[in-house]
């Protein structure tokens, strides 16, 4: 008889959560620029996933290279040459794999960083909260691209060290949004009820704090990606990259070094770009769709 | 012969400031068309209060707001507006900004956020009467900010505050001297005493009164509290989901509502300082209907008490009780 | 919608409203100037803590890192070190900074051999020529963008604007900039590739200025677009928080035209946040200009930065990064000074 109950109770939590899940859908697919992004996310990592299948990573090495030095496209390398011979499109392929793995770490230490952060900001009262308050709002001023280079020269480079420079920089935006909604939810009956009912902290957080604050973790994660991959562009053009990896930044920084625009050799600054732009507007757009589906305040507009 | 002249006078001759003639609004939603108002009649004469009373989503505000045609763009209206004569609906544009508050003004709900927070509120008040009557001297602005101040029992000093240095029953006295910067003849007051305590309440319905009185103005308060309205109207309107249900003077509805809704509305009030039960009349079961789909008959049958097989194949028109009483319920006057 | 980036900044940075009732003005405003004003100043000191930190904490030997094979033998190593103050203890180089930074003094330069505070203060001017006529670019076109898009909600313009708006903001800067050289100056011939002035002009007579008017064309450009991506899409998303607003409502009801209730009644609340993101990119100074700087090879603070990045030339790093976040500072400073004589709500 009881386990019938319990088991009845848990699939009924379950019922709940796929209809909640399905009623989410519904609502994200009426985007259509979200799910634009979406497909073409899913085009990309698919490609990055699938590298090793469509090309052969022989054609990144220098000294295997097959090709002549910046030679346009043809039928043979689709997308030209670099100044080594090698081909664009499976630098282009490869480098996919490298861009999309750090932004996600970055994102990854980002959100870690960014969560506890906000969350004890907003958890805690008096003194704590107010320091570590502070303290993200230092983080906040701290001029992004200044710091992460001071980081990346200092360290080591490599693919380890960009990600850490750029969730180490990027994580307090993410902070001060969950430690707003801690605020507000912290200020709920059912809060107060839970600590007169003798319930922990740990447990305060964990079942009442975080499952409300995790949608807009998820909806700020999308676009915290963004960033993440603009970033690492970014630092791999100004020579901060892993030199011993290709990414679309260090391609870009390829073709800038060996003056691609001046020889007109577009084929060479063009796709990287132009993936980086897609995909950073498919984290965004994907980002703001998830946003407008998780924040009902935002829908009524 | 001269009771007779009276009566002509109480009837027809007092102006027609409001008229609404078989209005109906509609809003055109993603799922499909959602009717807010259903045919609506309803009358405002110089000096008289009309009350309209109902729960919210009863239409009530959406009526408010077509007096100044102030829906939006979503909505289809149907029917007449009549403001002093003229149609709202049909208007020209430069024709209803010129009747927009020097006709007809409102006092708009929950004044917090019906001002300008960072403009100081004599700037709000000065605003239209600058607009109304262009060229006018700066310093008769600020006397005439002064006065309207006194007349709803502030200092004039605090023309110079922001909304929220004000309290709330402050900032709805703002309201109401800004509706009356102009000087019209009808007022439209929407929900202007919800979200204040029951002290404030009767602080800022005994400004309305007295304005009405001093004035000689035309005035429509809408509210979801009977008990408000009894005290404070000559007439109320009951409205339940888009219909006029109940009409008739304000005392013989509040005492002894002829409509088995008006009943439940009234016996839900003098309950004073319970919050929610403003919200959610007691007595009343179940939630108004649906708008998206509403059931056939009397819109009301699924939460009345005395609803028989009857109520729920034809909708009930509205009729004549008895003499100035009118109720759309086919049960009232059964033997 | 939101924003991301800037406009996140915006809002978590903004000085939430408090209700209740106070004194208007006067010593209001005084006391926020004041706990502001000392919240700068508790930045500054965290900077400047930090600044010491990263470049002498981090990773173990900072002789190592900053001399990065420079040294062959172990004396030089020393000898470094001692010119340096890296072989005294922690505290007593912090202290020597803290003074050397009190009068000024911020290293010398390993690539140039001159004093950083002279080198930065040569390529302040052209940072901030580059940055300022951008920034009132951008503002004048990005702020236009966002009104007009915001009110015709779903339009034809509006769903050109702000989809170009989001495309801008996905491209890195440089990127752009580079397509622009291409474009424009090898392609077309219109603008010089770099730099800021051409070989034997007088850069003070009317054809310098037109010089450097001709070679500045297109990294204002560049980042003018980059900005005003930004500026639009907040200007947007603020108005149409106050078009929702019940105030509106009541500026039409009270016979308004539809102008002037955009003009004085929405736009100008709605000019509120958008106001607070600018002057934050305004302290972003030096990190905006560094790609772009880099592209055009403008000898700017950013280019000073990418050059010491090269070899490395850590004191005028260091000077780079403390110059950076003093401006962020100060910006920051200046956002929420604006934003309280702006918004009266704050003020008490």
């Amino acid at each position: 008889m009881s386990t019938d109950a319990r088991i009845s109770a848990r699939a009924l939590a379950r019922r709940r959560r796929s209809a909640s899940l399905r009623r989410g859908w519904a609502l994200f697919r009426e985007h259509r620029s979200g799910v634009a992004g979406l497909v073409i996310l899913g085009c990309f990592t698919a490609m990055a996933l699938l590298a090793p299948l469509v090309s052969d990573s022989a054609g990144l090495s220098v000294t295997r290279s097959t090709g002549g030095i910046l030679q346009p496209p043809d039928s043979q390398f689709w997308l030209g040459t670099d100044e080594n011979g090698r081909s664009i499109l499976t630098l282009l392929v490869w480098g996919s794999r490298i861009s999309l793995f750090v932004g996600l770490l970055a994102t990854a230490i980002s959100m870690f960083v960014g969560t506890i952060m906000g969350l004890a900001a907003g958890y805690f009262r008096g003194f704590v909260g107010a320091a570590l308050f502070r303290i993200t709002e230092w983080f906040l001023v701290i001029p992004f691209l200044p710091l992460a280079i001071v980081i990346a020269t200092v360290l080591q480079r490599g693919l380890l060290t960009i990600a850490f420079v750029i969730g180490i920089t990027s994580w307090p935006g993410t902070a001060l949004l969950i430690r707003s909604q801690v605020l507000s939810i912290r200020e709920r009956p059912y809060i107060e009820r839970a600590q007169i009912l003798g319930a922990g902290r740990w447990h305060q957080i964990r079942r009442h704090i975080l499952p409300n604050v995790m949608p807009m973790v998820f909806a700020n994660t999308t676009l915290t990606v963004a960033v993440a991959i603009l970033t690492e562009t970014t630092l791999s053009f100004l020579g901060l990259g892993d030199p011993t990896r290709v990414s679309w930044g260090s391609m870009l920084e390829g073709a800038y070094s060996v003056g691609a625009m001046t020889t007109g050799s577009w084929w060479y600054i063009l796709p990287p770009g132009i993936c980086v732009v897609l995909v950073v507007l498919s984290f965004v757009l994907v980002g703001q769709a998830l946003e407008d589906v998780l924040n009902p305040r935002l829908r009524r507009r | 012969m001269a009771e007779d002249a009276i009566v002509v006078d109480e009837s027809l001759g007092s102006e027609t400031l409001l008229d609404l003639r078989s209005l109906s609004v509609t809003y055109q939603t993603d799922q499909g068309p959602v009717p807010a108002v259903r045919g609506v009649d309803l009358t405002v004469r110089r000096g008289e209060v009309v009350g309209v009373a109902g729960e919210s989503g009863c239409g009530k505000s959406t009526l408010a707001s077509t007096v100044l045609r102030l829906q939006p763009a979503t909505a289809t209206v149907t029917g007449e507006v009549l403001v002093s004569g003229a149609d709202v609906i049909t208007m020209r544009w430069g024709e209803l900004r010129a009747l927009r508050w020097a006709g007809a003004s409102i006092v708009f709900q929950g004044a917090l956020h019906a001002l300008n927070p960072v403009q100081s509120v004599g700037a709000q008040i000065g605003e239209p009467i600058r607009i109304h009557e262009p060229g006018i001297e700066d310093s008769e602005v600020t006397a005439r900010i002064s006065e309207l101040l006194q007349q709803v029992g502030l200092s004039p000093s605090r023309a110079a505050m922001y909304p929220h240095q004000l309290s709330g029953g402050q900032r709805q006295r703002v309201m109401i001297a800004m509706a009356l910067a102009c000087r019209p003849a009808l007022i439209v007051a929407d929900e202007p005493t919800t979200a204040l305590d029951v002290m404030v309440q009767a602080q800022v319905l005994g400004v309305l009164e007295k304005l009405v009185k001093d004035l000689d103005v035309g005035m429509m308060i809408i509210s979801h509290d009977l008990s408000v309205l009894a005290s404070s109207c000559d007439r109320i309107v009951v409205m339940y989901a888009g219909r006029v249900v109940e009409e008739g003077p304000a005392h013989a509805v509040f005492d002894r509502a002829l409509h088995p809704y008006t009943a439940a509305l009234s016996a839900a009030f003098p309950r004073v300082g319970d919050p929610a039960a403003r919200f959610a009349p007691a007595g009343l079961a179940g939630d108004p209907p649906d708008p998206t789909s509403r059931p056939p008959g009397c819109s009301f049958a699924p939460r009345c008490p005395l609803a028989i097989e009857a109520c729920r194949e034809a909708e009930p028109e509205l009729r004549e009780i008895e003499p100035g009483r009118w109720a759309a319920c086919i049960r009232v006057g059964e033997p | 919608m939101t924003i991301p980036a800037s406009a996140d900044v915006a809002s978590v940075t903004t000085p939430k409203p408090r209700s209740g009732s106070g004194s208007r003005s006067g010593p209001g405003y005084r006391g926020y100037v004041l706990r502001k004003c000392l919240g700068a100043l508790a930045s500054l000191a965290f900077m400047i803590v930090l600044n010491f930190f990263l470049f002498r904490v981090l990773p173990g030997d900072p002789a190592r890192t900053l001399g990065r094979g420079r040294f062959r033998t172990r004396e030089q190593l020393e000898a470094f070190n001692r010119t340096y103050g890296l072989d005294e203890p922690l505290w007593r180089q912090f202290l020597t900074y803290l003074g050397n930074l009190a009068r000024g003094d911020l290293g010398v330069s390993l690539r140039y051999r001159v004093p950083v505070s002279q080198l930065i203060m040569d390529r302040l001017g052209t940072t901030l020529l580059l940055v300022g006529i951008s920034t009132i670019l951008a503002t004048i076109i990005g702020v236009w963008m966002g009104i007009r898009s915001a009110w015709k909600r779903g339009g034809l313009f509006d769903r050109f604007s702000t989809g170009g708006s989001l495309t801008l903001y996905s491209m890195p800067e440089w990127w752009l900039g580079l397509m622009f050289i291409a474009v424009f100056s090898v392609g077309v011939g219109l603008f010089p590739t770099g730099g800021l002035h051409s070989v034997g002009v007088d850069p003070w007579s009317p054809a310098g200025w037109l010089d450097v008017a001709r070679h500045l064309a297109l990294p204002v450009a560049t980042l003018t677009l980059a900005y005003l991506a930004d500026y639009a899409l907040i200007m947007r998303s603020s108005l149409l928080d106050e078009i929702g607003e019940e105030y509106v409502t009541t500026a039409r009801a009270k016979g308004l035209r539809d102008v002037q209730v955009r003009d004085r009644h929405a736009v100008r609340n709605a000019l509120l946040p958008t106001t607070t993101v600018i002057a934050l990119n305004v302290g972003f100074v030096v990190t905006g200009a560094i790609t772009v700087e880099t592209v055009f090879s403008i000898p700017g603070l950013g280019l000073l930065a990418t050059e010491a990045l090269k070899v490395p030339d850590f004191w005028v790093l260091q000077g780079a990064f403390l110059v950076a976040s003093a401006a962020v500072i100060l910006a920051n400073l200046a956002a929420n000074l604006l934003y309280g004589l702006l918004d009266p709500r704050v003020r008490t």
